[in-house]
């Protein structure tokens, strides 16, 4: 078998997903508990502890090893459940598990310093110094790099970080500095940062008005649509708002991350593995990206270029982007 | 109980991009003027702004310490560049208090005594006590935090200091793109700093008319402006000392003196907050996340 050309990381938002993710050839899966303890805390998602027990058996029977988000931060006096969410993400034999919190990183690093620890993209960590930070402090070793340094950025820092580096290569385009939004609970009250829930469905209204779709969170109109044209999920940064008289989406076009295109790039800036995005996407997701991935980086592995692709069904908005990593973009 | 330590009000940064003379010329006022007992200095939003006041930082920094203020100074909230980081390392070396307000920071001071800014995530004890463990003296909760966890975040610890902002629009978030410059068709590498337009940011509409977030180059703020002035008393037995007052392009000297008389018992919050609105005209009233709600919701 050839050297792996790049580590696939792919979204297990259920366990049918996960099976799906590895059976699409998968290098690692992540997942979540089903609880606060983790960013994408939706209802019908997510792990208990026997299905993680059995997901981390059926991946490691395959060769695929399996990562726990842990990567919200705990509200004070209440951290029993990310501690025991780490406690048990290591009893069921998961192969890391990825944080964000500093006080959730400083309990894992002292309870279970041989659990494998990665740095959440929620942590924010864009720079040599802040990741400086928390290996030296908490021992981790691979870093999830935030979607807003282009390729030539990375390639920098992971020269001077010299540490396995994880980087979004389909999904959504995240604009704002992750883990550090407040946009969500200033229209809703609950926090994607502790309650790992950003517009929760629970707040989304869709409302047919003179053949216009209005999308709302909160009570607050994010968006107005005629039927077929593109639109995202009303995140507030995907909204529609105006600015000196004039309506645009004025943070992020309704567009989804696709960085197949340049997988090439990536490997030579020296990162360590790609993150599909999409725990709350269905298993059919699931299924075409990662095998489209998975073909393109056997392609590359064997020395000749990435069969031509289309997954444009499965992005935001049906249309395409490279976001931060192309030079222009901000 | 032992008597609380006295309520201190601190002055922000200055988050919008207002031109050297208009910094220079509010500074000297704030100096002479407002009973603030600590002003924080320095760029917080957008590197690319780090210029403009550079020259003038040494006789600010004079004349504010002339009148006996504290002077803090605070970095980036978001660090991706080299020079960035060579910028935060100087303001270090330079002596003065610093305030992080990114973890680059925090690693880059190396256990020196130093602030914590709003922009780093200590909603908890664990991330308290980590970063107390690492030179922390103050800690400027982040704006979601909700009073009941500041009751447990801020109390009985000698080792270290709380602040909270009670005064001006809450930072929601940072980024890499510029959507001032977006909002002008630009892009952040061509901005020519549009964001100096305006000089309480430019506000964003829904949609259908309501005012809701505010731009600030790379950063959104509330379109409201928060106002803790019923909540300063139960925040002081909770265990904040310092108030933050968040410069806008209003008399921030009036806003300063009001908190002040409702720290000392001079003034009631209710009649503070009617005095507030005759200066702020149609803007709304924001407290939610202090209160566990939306943080639009005015309680």
């Amino acid at each position: 078998m050839s050297p792996r050309y790049l580590e696939l990381v792919c979204p297990a938002g259920t366990p049918a997903a996960l099976r799906a993710a590895v059976d699409a050839g998968a290098d690692t899966v992540y997942c979540g508990f089903r609880d606060c303890t983790n960013a994408r805390n939706y209802p019908g998602l997510n792990f208990d502890v026997d299905e993680l027990r059995e997901g981390v058996a059926y991946a490691h029977a395959r060769d695929c090893k399996v990562l726990v988000a842990v990567n919200t931060f705990p509200p004070a006096g209440d951290a029993g459940p990310w501690r025991r969410a780490v406690d048990q993400a290591a009893a069921a034999g998961a192969d890391a598990v990825i944080l964000a919190d500093i006080g959730v990183l400083d309990y894992a690093t002292r309870r279970h310093p041989d659990l494998r620890r990665h740095l959440s993209v929620q942590a924010s960590a864009a720079n040599a110094p802040s990741i400086a930070f928390y290996r030296e402090n908490f021992g981790v070793r691979r870093v999830v790099l935030p979607r807003v340094l282009s390729v030539e950025e990375v390639a920098e820092l992971i020269e001077e970080i010299g540490m396995e580096t994880e980087v979004f290569a389909f999904g959504s385009v995240g604009p704002m500095s992750e883990g550090r939004c407040f946009l969500s609970s200033y229209l809703t009250g609950l926090s994607p940062t502790s309650e790992g829930a950003c517009a929760p469905a629970s707040h989304v209204t869709y409302t047919e008005q003179d053949g216009q779709t209005l999308s709302q969170l909160g009570g607050t109109t994010l968006n107005c649509f005629a039927r077929g044209e593109p639109a995202a999920y009303p995140t507030p940064c995907k909204g529609r708002y105006v600015t000196n008289g004039r309506a645009s989406y004025l943070f992020e076009e309704p567009i989804g991350l696709n960085a197949i295109a340049i997988l090439p790039e990536l490997k030579s800036a020296g990162v360590t593995a790609l993150k599909i995005e999409g725990r709350q996407r269905s298993r059919a997701y699931v299924t075409q990206v990662v095998t489209t991935f998975r073909q393109a980086l056997d392609a590359l592995a064997g020395g000749v270029a990435a069969p031509a692709t289309d997954l444009s069904s499965e992005t935001e908005g049906g249309r395409e982007t490279r976001g931060a990593y192309q030079r222009g973009w901000r | 109980m032992s008597a609380l330590a006295p309520a201190r009000l601190t002055l922000g940064p200055l988050l919008y991009h207002w031109s050297a003379q208009q910094r220079r010329d509010f500074y000297f006022r704030i100096a002479d003027e407002a009973p603030v007992d600590t002003v924080y200095l320095g760029e917080v939003v957008c590197s690319k702004r780090e210029p403009t006041f550079a020259p003038l930082m040494a006789p600010v920094v004079d004349r504010l310490r002339a009148a006996g203020k504290e002077v803090v100074v605070s970095t980036l909230a978001l660090v991706t560049t080299r020079r960035e980081v060579e910028t935060i390392a100087e303001i270090i070396a330079s002596g003065l208090m610093v305030e992080a307000n990114d973890v680059a920071c925090v690693q880059l001071l190396a256990g020196r005594p130093h602030v914590v800014g709003p922009y780093i995530n200590v909603f908890n004890e664990g991330a308290r006590d980590f970063l107390v463990g690492r030179g922390a003296l103050r800690i400027v909760l982040p704006v979601e935090i909700p009073a009941k966890s500041i009751r447990i975040v801020a109390a009985g610890d000698a080792r270290v200091e709380f602040e909270v902002q009670a005064f001006g629009r809450q930072p929601l978030s940072v980024a890499m793109r510029c959507y001032h410059a977006r909002a002008h068709d630009r892009t952040k590498d061509h901005c020519q700093l549009v964001c100096g337009l305006d000089s309480n940011g430019l506000t964003a509409n829904t949609i259908d008319g309501t005012e809701i977030l505010t731009i600030n180059g790379t950063q959104t703020l509330t379109h409201g402006h928060a106002v803790l002035l019923a909540e300063l008393e139960e925040l002081r037995q909770a265990g904040v000392r310092h108030f933050r007052l968040s410069p806008q392009d209003l008399d921030m000297v009036r806003v300063a003196a009001l908190y002040r008389d409702v720290l000392d018992g001079r003034q009631e919050a209710a009649a503070a907050v009617q005095a507030l609105r005759s200066m702020t005209g149609d803007i709304p009233f924001v407290n939610g996340f202090l209160h566990g709600r939306k943080g639009l919701a005015w309680i």
